[in-house]
């Protein structure tokens, strides 16, 4: 249905081709046609407007007056600008110098909290650890039976003291699940949370009290790929609200582009460490920047196009 | 919500100017485009405004704002049928069938419908379709103690088509009036699981007639859900949309462009986690949000 950016750009490179210089007229055309890409796959405006800006400075530089061919030259610098945000310094998990490594998962409602729980503690224990995880969401319907039977599926133990459903203090069960992972030898806990709206204050307090009698190692910020323009709204809410440390994005096994990937990372700072991409236990891997940025401007296609021009 | 707030007295402040320079249509661009609109649609909303505003020589901020928000009015169409067809037929119960990807809010709006349904003294039994994710057949079972209605749920991972059939075969029998099938959530990109929701729909119609197909479109998302909302319509011919988490600071604006496109109309609207929140769509509620009014 969308046009791609590989579509759009055709036309003006087919107008550029002749040149050997570009005008800043070319290069308004060339950064309109990258906003609009950038806008379809869901960036967010005010990082589409900054990111559109650093890339025209860029296109007026040296490097691409000096280029063998300007246009590509452009494209090859939204491409890297790209990457070197989605990438900027990539990090491991860290784990606390005294066990256990406190983890901490925050977000909105259905992002994909309670399977990511799952996810990150099968990949841990296959690699020798021995991770907990914690139901702190006492609010949505069943959520601790879910984290409990995502803990079977993952064969990993799930501290669960309260029923839910409304029943339970989330920050108590947070503050003894610490003694109960030291009792039981676990070197790192999974603390699942209950989905939350960046503008729902109380909900915000409550995720502040649970990090701060656990005082994570990490907290995670958890977001659909296929969030739209909101994802700056809700990433500044859950910074300023909990705060976090990395970001992972789920959903990726879909099509959407997921710009929302770029505008966390530009609005927050944070990494994005980790990629979810399907609804079994083993559809989780590293987040991958290159693939992430060829995803978001349909790049695939780009590279094939400047092959051409 | 701070950012909001900003943008909607941005515009007005704009909009009260003596006149309408380039930072004025910008200012309503942005509001649309963060609003998900999308960019082609936006550009349609603003040029015709531009164009309306020339033709009828509108010169006052309050005439621009009325122009732009009839426009937007007529873009969601305010006169399309939004009611939910949940009549009995004779004996027969009518039957929803409930779709989406993944935790959009189906569970949660098949718990709050059933709410309003028997608000309405009608007896209701749920379906619990969706025999995959962890826990939720319970999860549709707690929705279903908490407002009164019967849950036919089948075996862990067992075929979902079957418990549909289940439900509604139960719903038959004990002569209920409307009978709601939730489902697993599925993207739109998988075939196989969306081949797997054709079939309970055709095994329900060997039972009975499938009166709503309601899409749960999760109000964050952006414009994949216009691509989520063609497939679904392919595959289960889906009857309205059910726009969830609007009680947060996402407008869905993407539902302009669905509605347009695939004649759908948003049937409900769903605010809140508890039973209470779902509200039938209000086209000047969602208007007015989208203009932060
Ligand atoms: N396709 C796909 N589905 C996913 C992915 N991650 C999670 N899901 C599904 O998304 C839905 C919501 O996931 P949950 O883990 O329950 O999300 P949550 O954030 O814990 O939700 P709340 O606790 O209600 O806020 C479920 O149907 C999951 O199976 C993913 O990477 N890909
Ligand atoms: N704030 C808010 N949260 C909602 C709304 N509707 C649902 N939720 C929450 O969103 C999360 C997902 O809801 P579910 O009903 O489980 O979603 P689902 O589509 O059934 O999810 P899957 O079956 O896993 O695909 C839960 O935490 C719900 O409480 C709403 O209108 N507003
Ligand atoms: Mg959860
Ligand atoms: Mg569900």
């Amino acid at each position: 249905m969308f046009e791609t950016l590989s579509d759009r750009l055709t036309s003006v490179f087919s107008s550029l081709r002749a040149k050997g210089r570009l005008s800043d007229a070319d290069i308004d055309a060339t950064t309109r046609e990258i906003r609009i890409a950038l806008l379809e796959a869901d960036v967010a405006l005010p990082v589409v407007k900054t990111f559109v800006a650093q890339v025209k400075e860029r296109a007026r530089g040296s490097e691409v007056s000096q280029a063998l061919n300007p246009a590509q030259q452009v494209v090859k610098i939204v491409n890297d600008e790209l990457i070197e945000i989605l990438g900027g310094e990539t990090r491991r998990l860290r784990f606390a110098k005294t066990p256990p490594t406190v983890i901490m998962l925050a977000g909105l409602q259905g992002a994909g909290k309670t399977t990511l729980a799952g996810k990150l503690a099968r990949w841990l224990r296959e690699q020798g650890h021995a991770p907990m995880l914690v139901a702190a969401d006492l609010q949505r319907p069943n959520a601790v039976q879910q984290l409990q039977v995502v803990g079977e599926r993952a064969q990993v133990a799930v501290y669960a003291p309260e029923p839910g459903n409304g029943v339970g203090d989330p920050i108590g069960v947070a503050r003894t699940s610490l003694d109960e992972a030291k009792r039981l030898n676990h070197d790192i806990v999974i603390i699942d949370t209950a989905g939350r709206l960046g503008i729902d204050q109380e909900m915000m307090k409550q995720a502040a009290d649970i990090r701060d009698v656990v005082q994570p190692d990490e907290i995670l910020f958890v977001v659909d790929a296929m969030i739209g323009q909101d994802a700056v709204t809700t990433a500044q809410a859950f910074m300023e609200g909990v705060g976090f440390d990395g970001v992972v994005l789920t959903k990726l096994d879909g099509d959407a582009r997921g710009g929302a990937a770029l505008s966390v990372r530009h609005i927050t700072g944070r990494p994005i460490m980790f990629a979810s991409t399907g609804e079994k236990l083993e559809d989780f891997d590293a987040f991958h920047p290159d693939r992430m940025a060829s995803r978001i401007l349909d790049m695939g296609d780009i590279l094939t196009l400047i092959e051409q021009a | 919500a701070r950012s909001q707030s900003a943008l909607g007295r941005g515009l007005l402040e704009l909009l009260s100017r003596d006149r309408l320079d380039d930072d004025v249509w910008d200012e309503i661009e942005e509001r649309l485009i963060t609003a998900d609109v999308g960019v082609a649609p936006t550009r349609a909303v603003v040029e015709e405004l531009r164009t309306k505003v020339k033709v009828l020589g509108s010169r006052t901020p309050g005439e621009v704002r009325r122009l732009l928000r009839e426009q937007l009015l007529a873009q969601i169409n305010p006169d399309l049928d939004r009611t939910l067809h949940v009549q009995k037929h004779g004996e027969r119960p009518a039957v929803l069938l409930i779709v989406g990807v993944n935790g959009t809010g189906k569970t949660t709006t098949t718990g709050k419908l059933a709410r309003v349904l028997i608000g309405d003294g009608k007896k209701v039994v749920l379906g619990a379709a969706d025999t995959f994710r962890a826990a939720a057949a319970d999860q549709l079972q707690t929705w279903g103690e908490r407002v009164g209605a019967d849950t036919v749920r089948g075996p862990e991972g067992g075929d979902p088509a079957s418990v549909a059939f289940d439900a509604v075969a139960k719903g038959i029998e004990e002569k209920v009036d409307v009978v709601i099938v939730d489902t697993a959530g599925r993207l739109h990109t998988k075939t196989g699981l969306m081949d797997e929701l054709g079939k309970v729909k055709r095994v329900i119609e060997k039972k009975a007639t499938v009166d709503e197909v309601l899409l749960v479109l999760d109000a964050t998302t952006g414009q994949n859900g216009m691509r989520q909302a063609q497939v679904f319509a392919e595959v289960v011919n889906i009857t309205g949309i059910a726009l969830t988490k609007l009680d947060g600071t996402a407008k869905g604006g993407i539902v302009i462009s669905v509605q347009r496109e695939l004649g759908v109309p948003v049937k409900l609207a769903g605010l809140g986690e508890g039973p209470d929140d779902l509200a039938p769509f209000d086209p000047e509620v969602f208007v007015d949000a989208i203009l932060g009014e």
